[in-house]
């Protein structure tokens, strides 16, 4: 597999259209969880207008985003955990290092998290002679196949029952079965002595809450709570806008994460976490660790434009409605975060340039601000990376992406203006459409910078008068 | 089948004697150039109504196109060349759902920073209507007296549906047509692929999108799929017709003019 890069959207996305198992997979996925997603929303006890609610209760955290981690950070700290601040992906890193290495770690088992795929951690892990393992069972099909998570919440979605039974049978030593059942308890058998040889747990943070000092993790699989609970280290990593104030803002939150992210009403576990084993407790680690990962965050937080994208619950609801997600999947979008939410937060959080064709390469349909369970307005929010894409911007240190297509809209603007002009440009179009191909009264291909239209569309030819000169004609 | 009795009474909608005598329309820089048949239907269907329609000269584009694609300067001063235009005007239509969304939305995001020109583009947002939306809600009709013997199916555009909330309204003026039966495809409502610059700097991904709905479109056995917006239409219909499909994209006041399904068919 090539390394991630948004860098390489088109081709990535050329090659998943072109993979009719993905594309099979996608539709299943997407066919799914569309409509089982909005009617578990029109379910709700309050009505699908709680997600507006919702929005109203992440805005409020977000802009008290400092009062609510150091509320935290102290409940932590008082119940005997440790918090540390980590200013961007290799201070999280690191301090994860060091705390393995003071306990002599030579085994992880990692509940599922997107922020450890951000900062990097399994690769970093596995330098230091760590092995991480994880536990989530589509999370461990794709680490046995040494490949990269393609959706937030379902990371294995690409890959069918065929393809995991041969990789079980390669990896597990088990015999070639495509039964998902035995599949399963396959892997629970292989996770099973993993969970129980691990020195250190790791986890991600589903929500924070500040007023209690917990941290609330879910699962289906009930792996995060034995990641959590049996390793004698819990290192837990939570990107520093998943919190809310009051626990009775969980109640909404954690209903609408899982009906966003699989049209449940709940996920199987919910755990919340406060620190370590009390003295006296059988359950639980020695010691708890909460590393708070800043990794951009701030500078997002600092602009009200895009402020808003770190409400976002990472549900993947948007991924599940996205027709460009269910075409491309997850890998051409280059990092953690793919679909709707990646193509937001991966080019603030790795730049705009770098990442432009994820700004750009959407068609701005609205499908996902409509499931989102916390209504963020994504395309607003395209639209504004866009801006910043076509006329540069200091502060986001943005350079123009597209300085010739600038001038063709310059000049776009300037035939817009007057009518006079506009006709003109009719006119020229219609002398140059003589030289094109056509069939069935159709133009076959249209010359750059408009030729990809014509790859596998035709197009309609200027029409003789248009109809502002046909009204001319009769009213003289 | 008519459903002007089973629509929820609309607090736009304007008694007979209220109606004005004339409306404005915005034709659309695409309907203007590519299809000025769609807003000859605009005007036969006043006409019916016994309504003139006033059609500014000057009138270009509302500046979408450069707007989506992120040259907001570019697309202000087509905005700016819209209001100065439309601003006297009395009710304005436009058959396009994504150029009032952007008259009604997208303005107040590009004029901001500018009270002078957001006051100006509130007033003329405030009386712009997509065609649909204004003979249903605004006019309450929808029976327009046409004809035209075909199964059809309805794409729903992005802009008109999840930006305008008009989902009902074509359904309602489409089940009206004489002769017309409308069969639901699969997924109506996802996005066919269009996107503007999308589709030109994103062919396999825009296509790979438009093939599922025109797949749609064949599986729903319609002869023709019916929508509100010209760039939708155009894009369907630009791989309906690369495959060869005897299918046709026909913007809804077309059908509403029809008089018989040749009308459509062959003209
Ligand atoms: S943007 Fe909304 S829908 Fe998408 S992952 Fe975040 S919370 Fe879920």
């Amino acid at each position: 597999m090539h390394k991630l890069d948004p860098r390489r959207y088109r081709q990535t996305a050329r090659t998943a259209i072109g993979d009719p198992v993905l594309q099979g997979a996608l539709a299943n996925l997407q066919h799914r969880l569309k409509t089982a997603t909005a009617e578990a929303y029109q379910a709700l006890a309050e009505g699908p207008g709680l997600r507006q609610i919702a929005h109203d209760i992440r805005r409020r955290a977000i802009g008290n985003l400092d009062t609510l981690l150091s509320e935290l950070a102290e409940r932590i700290t008082q119940n005997g955990g440790r918090v540390f601040f980590a200013a961007d992906a290799d201070e999280a890193v690191t301090h994860c290092l060091d705390i393995a290495r003071r306990h002599g770690v030579k085994l992880a088992v990692k509940g599922k998290s997107m922020v450890t795929e951000e900062i990097g951690l399994n690769p970093a892990l596995a330098a230091a002679g760590i092995e991480p393992v994880e536990t989530d069972l589509g999370e461990y099909i794709v680490q046995l196949a040494g490949e990269r998570p393609s959706h937030i919440i379902a990371p294995a979605v690409h890959k069918t029952r065929r393809q995991i039974g041969e990789l079980f049978a390669r990896k597990l030593g088990i015999a070639f079965t495509d039964d998902p059942p035995t599949l399963t308890l396959a892997a629970r058998r292989a996770l099973r002595e993993k969970f129980l040889a691990a020195d250190m747990g790791i986890s991600g943070v589903n929500l924070a809450c500040a007023e209690t000092g917990h941290m609330a993790v879910l699962s289906n699989e009930g792996n995060i709570r034995m990641s959590t609970t049996l390793p004698r280290v819990h290192v837990a990593f939570m990107g520093m806008e998943r919190i809310a104030h009051r626990l009775v803002d969980h109640d909404i939150l954690i209903r609408l994460l899982c009906r966003g992210a699989s049209a449940q009403k709940m996920a199987g576990y919910v755990s919340y976490i406060g620190g370590p084993a009390r003295p006296g407790q059988s359950d639980g680690p020695q010691e708890f660790h909460l590393i708070i990962v800043d990794n951009g965050r701030s500078r997002i937080l600092a602009d009200q434009t895009f402020r808003e994208i770190l409400y976002c619950i990472r549900c993947a609801a948007c991924l599940n409605v996205c027709p460009v997600y269910g075409k491309i999947g997850g890998y051409p979008y280059g990092f953690a975060y793919s679909g709707p939410v990646g193509a937001v937060v991966t080019p603030l959080m790795t730049g705009i340039n770098r990442a432009a064709d994820l700004c750009q390469g959407e068609t701005l349909c609205g499908a996902c601000r409509q499931a989102c369970p916390v209504d963020i307005d994504i395309p607003r929010m395209l639209l504004a990376l866009r801006a910043k894409l076509a006329a540069g911007d200091r502060d986001w240190d943005v350079v123009p992406a597209h300085p010739a297509e600038a001038r063709l809209f310059d000049f776009w603007a300037w035939i817009m203006g007057r009518r006079r002009r506009y006709d003109a440009a009719l006119s020229a179009a219609r002398l140059l459409q003589r030289l094109l191909p056509r069939e069935n009264g159709l133009l076959r291909r249209l010359p750059p910078p408009l030729s990809g239209w014509t790859e596998s569309r035709d197009m309609p030819p200027v029409a003789p008068q248009s109809f502002l000169q046909r009204k001319r004609k009769r009213g003289k | 089948m008519s459903s002007s009795s089973t629509l929820p009474a609309n607090p736009l909608t304007r008694p007979l004697a209220a109606r004005p005598g004339a409306v404005t329309l915005f034709a659309q820089c695409l309907v203007d150039t590519f299809y000025p048949e769609v807003a000859e239907a605009v005007v036969t269907i006043f006409a019916r109504l016994g309504m003139a329609v006033d059609c500014p000269p000057e009138q270009t584009c509302c500046g979408q196109p450069a707007f989506n694609a992120g040259y907001r300067r570019q697309a202000r001063a087509a905005a700016r060349h819209f209001i100065e235009v439309f601003e006297n005007a009395g009710d304005i239509v436009c058959p396009s759902g994504s150029c009032v969304h952007m008259v009604r939305h997208g303005y107040a995001e590009l004029f901001a920073d500018d009270p002078g020109w957001l006051a100006r583009s509130r007033r003329v947002a405030e009386r712009t209507f997509e065609l649909t939306e204004y003979l249903v809600d605004v006019l309450g009709v929808t029976d327009l007296g046409a004809r035209c013997e075909a199964t059809l199916t309805y794409h729903d555009s992005c802009h008109l549906l999840r930006g305008l909330g008009i989902e009902r309204q074509p359904r309602a003026l489409i089940g009206a047509v004489r002769g017309a039966h409308l069969v639901e495809m699969e997924d109506a409502d996802r996005c066919c692929g269009f996107g503007g610059t999308f589709a030109v700097h994103y062919p396999e991904i825009s296509t790979a999108m438009t093939a599922e709905k025109v797949d749609h479109i064949v599986a729903s056995g319609a002869e023709a799929v019916v929508g509100c917006d010209v760039s939708c239409l155009m894009n369907i219909e630009g791989v309906i017709r690369r495959r060869r499909l005897n299918i046709r994209a026909i913007h809804i006041a077309r059908l509403l003019a029809a008089g018989c399904r040749e009308d459509l068919w062959h003209a």
